[in-house]
């Protein structure tokens, strides 16, 4: 009776934040319905006792798909009214192939039926007495450890390919800590004292030539970089 | 009605597939939007997935339904990357305009 009714209550909101994802018009809101489709979702896994998948579903896709979709929104500047223009033209099209579908489905839907053996053809058949998750770990790690370690592969490739295709190279003339040249930059320095109120002339340290007229307020953004370079070579 | 069985769960997860669909037509030129769709498209299928394996008692279709959602995950974050490097090189993500390959 109460799983009934949570059922309904969350396949409804599931539903309801769909239509709010394909239909808001600011992508921003379709990202945070999509993150309420998927709590919902996950609600409805675990009624059906996929508690695992539940948990996967949420941490995976909340926390990490969906945040992924958040950054990319934001931090693409696009003009989302111009990209909106054919909303009402593309409507009835997709309306209409989305009805046929659906059609089709409920004709599936009606006319299915189990076959009589269907019992005994199962794969993998839930273990009794165990939890969701410490039988579908002991089904992976055995049965299917290596489509599981393939997918992790998949895994590994995705994450390679998203950094290789948006890597930017770095520009040739930007300065740049190099941490091995300051290291190993002056291997004799030795700590002087100067005398109070002499200047630092008289210990040998020369200040940098003075910077040319013309390029005064540049040459002096940079005067303080500058200095640490020169000494080194002097 | 009011005991939650499999055709519950196939209606949810057919409704949800249809409104993926339907996204992918609504929102011809916003591709973020898209590949949005995709992923209720996929969580459709995951609903189903889950549907059939707690009714037949049988714990393949969660494992299915754990891979879908690895290779989804991969899908979305090599979709966005691409997305990412089309916008930085022709500063805007209109669909229409992706034609280079003439297809």
């Amino acid at each position: 009776m109460i799983a009934a009714l949570a059922f309904y209550l969350f396949a409804f909101i599931l539903i309801a934040s769909a239509v709010m994802v394909v239909t808001s018009r600011n992508p921003v809101h379709s990202v945070l319905y999509l993150i309420l489709a998927f709590f919902n979702a996950a609600a409805l896994f675990l009624i059906a006792g996929a508690e695992f998948l539940a948990m996967i579903l949420v941490i995976v896709y909340v926390g990490a798909v969906a945040v992924l979709f958040l950054f990319v929104v934001m931090m693409l500047d696009v003009d989302f009214v111009q990209l909106r223009e054919g909303f009402q033209r593309y409507a009835p099209i997709g309306a209409i192939i989305g009805g046929i579908l659906f059609l089709e489905l409920l004709f599936v839907l009606g006319a299915w039926q189990f076959s009589a053996n269907a019992a005994e053809l199962r794969l993998s058949p839930t273990p009794e007495g165990v939890s969701n998750t410490q039988a579908l770990g002991r089904l992976i790690y055995t049965d299917y450890i290596y489509l599981f370690q393939a997918s992790g592969l998949i895994l590994l490739v995705a994450m390679i390919g998203a950094i290789v295709l948006t890597l930017r190279e770095r520009q040739a003339d930007s300065r740049r800590q190099d941490i091995a040249a300051q290291v190993a930059r002056s291997p004799e320095l030795t700590m002087a004292q100067p005398v109070l109120g002499q200047g630092i002339r008289r210990e040998d340290i020369l200040r940098p030539l003075p910077p040319p007229a013309k390029a005064a307020p540049i040459a002096h953004d940079d005067h303080g970089h500058g200095s640490h370079g020169g000494g080194g070579h002097h | 009605m009011l005991t939650i069985g499999l055709a519950h769960y196939l209606t949810v997860g057919a409704i949800l597939f249809v409104l993926g669909i339907f996204g992918i037509f609504l929102n011809r030129k916003n591709v973020i939007v898209i590949l949005m769709s995709i992923e209720l498209i996929l969580l459709s299928v995951n609903l189903n997935l889950v549907a059939f394996s707690s009714s037949l008692d049988d714990l393949a279709g969660q494992v299915f339904a754990m891979f879908i959602l690895t290779v989804a995950a991969a899908e979305a974050a090599i979709g966005l990357a691409i997305v990412v490097i089309y916008y930085r090189n022709h500063g805007s993500i209109e669909v229409e305009d992706i034609s280079a390959l003439k297809g």
